[in-house]
């Protein structure tokens, strides 16, 4: 159904991973849908953006795309290959072509081993045969790719600052060179100044080696600068999709999170009292919107009836009763 | 006189100086902002103030810190007992660190009450549901009886505050309050503060790393870089006209709405360790207009056109 060279390079389809647990050791087993029935597209050289607070199922998501997770339901389509039936060898195979870079490198990469070991990792285990010269050759190029010194081959990752090591992620994620990166928070635990340049360099690298991302962040003012798109999710599911950064937001949940980002200027504070309470438990969601409890707009209807994401507008969705304008 | 006062202070831990010679003022109303990278010494200008220096195995060992009057860096233990949580509260990032998990929320908060205002746990209990109920907290009166695990950490944050508040204190020092909260519950928890310090008086040290924050709550900023004062004015000039270049480069780091593609830099290289602090301007290995000065001689803090920066090149730069 898909054309493997058409615009999307991922496709998403009713995707669903339900996790379950219990309360006490006898207690009844609960279930949570951490990701509910997610249908979505990753457009080829582009930048999409996932937001949302914690528990609404963006890095569930972020693995169930590259099937680090195995779905419970739905399934991912990866240039148009399903990834759900595909054997483990071939999976494998396809690993290549599309790369995890993760918030924190520290706990990906061996401690014991030098960043040029570390990077000749990804060859070893895709069972990629390169000789040693070739090998040395491509590992300089990489750390001179993502703006590491050279002597910093030899080094350890615990001789790095968070900056650096997150560079040795980005860098170990191309070796093989792919073509879909998947960003998980690869910001969040850096310095404000460190952030910049790391986004600087992931903006380098896309046009440079004409890369495609999934960019996973709760950080909205992050993913409107970064990102074509942008994908909004709550409790598990896509509220609202905004098809480029200058779309403004009409599901009441993202224009709360719009208010609540507060700007580097005094001359535009915010006045913060959109949202009462607090997020939900992501156990016995209500019926209706998962979002109505603090919402400013939620009628009887909201409450009852769970809105449908639904086109308001070239590629804008958005699940709402009562959309904002 | 301002309720707090640090003139040129010195902390030394070890072998290790990782803050060397801090000044700045805070008004009782005020609320300032202390800003600053990972190992700027945002952390430790609060355990400065806060007496728990020893903790850490480190001390002041120059200048002055008063508060109120009150010489505070050579006050007894006991006396600095009877201040802090009193006079002093203190606000931490993980909300944990300042509750205990195995005692019901509500009797944590009556204790300050009874400890430092001499109630009665009839009069305390009431007192922390009222403070509880400013804090729209709902349903306050239930939510004391419960356990810290039982609530989300919005919640908890929003207890610990109460907490701090219980004592009446005319000093609050809230440490990265926000920094581990979902951004919709930050901006609650942010707002809430804003509007108890205006209402009540109260002087609040704001430590934080984001400037986003910084524009939204504080009258005035001390941006702090290595462990040294860059620049200090009212939030209005800090964020229009930046004298020091590391603060310009700062505000330029959190991207804007609107902001156009690409042109998100970043500051090279890395945030320095306290073990390796470059000689002079520490800023000097990182900034795009240093000369040849900036690399040997430490900038003092000067008073400029609004506020105060340590830079050898404010005027160069201004006129530049």
């Amino acid at each position: 159904m898909v054309d493997p060279a058409g615009d999307n390079i991922a496709t998403v389809r009713h995707l669903t991973r339900v996790f379950t647990s219990r309360r006490g050791m006898f207690g009844p087993k609960r279930t949570m849908r951490a990701v509910n029935d997610v249908s979505l597209d990753v457009p080829r050289g582009k930048v999409t953006g996932v937001v949302g607070e914690s528990g609404c199922g963006k890095s569930t998501l972020a693995r169930l795309v590259l099937r680090l997770i195995e779905a419970s339901a739905g399934k991912v389509l990866f240039e148009g290959v399903d990834l759900g039936t595909l054997p483990a060898a071939d999976l494998r195979k396809l690993r290549r072509r599309m790369q995890m870079v993760f918030q924190d490198p520290y706990s990906s990469i061996d401690p014991r081993y030098t960043i040029r070991r570390a990077l000749l990792e990804p060859y070893q285990v895709q069972g990629v045969t390169i000789d040693a010269a070739a090998a040395r050759l491509r590992i300089d190029e990489l750390i001179a790719m993502v703006g590491l010194s050279p002597r910093m081959a030899d080094s350890y990752p615990h001789q790095l600052s968070g900056g650096q090591r997150q560079r040795v992620g980005i860098a170990r994620a191309l070796a093989l060179n792919p073509s879909l990166l998947v960003l998980d928070e690869p910001t969040a635990s850096l310095d404000v100044s460190i952030q910049a340049q790391i986004i600087g360099l992931l903006e380098a690298l896309k046009n440079d080696l004409g890369l495609t991302y999934l960019f996973i962040s709760h950080d909205l003012s992050l993913i409107r600068y970064f990102c074509d798109r942008t994908v909004v999710m709550y409790l598990g599911r896509i509220v609202e999709v905004l098809p480029t950064s200058r779309t403004e937001p009409r599901h009441h949940y993202s224009r709360a999170l719009m208010d609540s980002n507060f700007e580097p200027d005094p001359n535009r504070r915010k006045v913060v009292n959109r949202l009462a309470g607090e997020i939900a438990s992501p156990f016995d969601l209500p019926p209706g919107c998962a979002f109505a409890a603090r919402c400013p707009a939620a009628t009887e209807l909201c409450r009852r009836e769970r809105p449908v994401l639904a086109q308001h507008g070239l590629g804008h969705q958005i699940a709402c009763h009562h959309p904002i304008g | 006189m301002a309720l707090l006062s640090l003139d040129n202070v010195s902390v030394t831990i070890g072998r290790l100086h990782p803050l060397d010679g801090i000044s700045f003022d805070l008004d009782r109303k005020e609320i300032l902002g202390i800003v600053g990278e990972s190992g700027s010494g945002k952390s430790l200008t609060a355990l400065s103030v806060m007496g728990l220096l020893p903790l850490i195995g480190g001390k002041v060992t120059k200048g002055a810190i008063v508060f109120d009057g009150i010489d505070l860096v050579s006050l007894p233990e006991t006396d600095y007992r009877r201040l802090r949580g009193k006079r002093i509260a203190l606000i931490s990032q993980n909300p944990m660190t300042s509750l205990d998990p195995i005692i019901r929320i509500g009797a944590q908060i009556d204790q300050v009450s009874q400890l430092h205002l001499g109630l009665s746990a009839v009069a305390a209990q009431a007192r922390s549901i009222e403070l509880m109920q400013q804090l729209r907290i709902p349903d306050a009166a239930t939510i004391h009886g419960n356990y810290p695990h039982q609530l989300s950490g919005g919640m908890k944050q929003r207890m610990v505050i109460a907490m701090a508040l219980a004592a009446d204190p005319d000093l609050i020092i809230a440490d990265e309050p926000t920094t581990a909260l979902d951004v919709t519950i930050q901006a609650q928890i942010i707002q809430i503060m804003v509007d108890l310090v205006r209402e009540r008086g109260l002087a609040l040290m704001l430590i934080t790393h984001d400037m986003g924050v910084v524009a939204q709550a504080c009258d005035r900023v001390v941006v702090l870089y290595a462990g040294r004062v860059a620049e200090q004015a009212g939030v209005a000039d800090i964020f229009a006209t930046p004298k020091h270049p590391y603060t310009r480069e700062l505000i330029r780091c959190i991207p804007r709405h609107g902001q156009a593609p690409g042109s998100l830099k970043g500051i090279p290289g890395t945030v320095p360790s306290v073990m390796d602090y470059p000689s002079g301007c520490r800023f000097h290995p990182r900034c795009a207009h240093a000369q040849a000065i900036c690399g040997t001689e430490v900038p003092l803090l000067e008073q400029k056109t609004s506020g105060r920066a340590a830079c050898h090149l404010t005027e160069v730069l201004a006129h530049g």
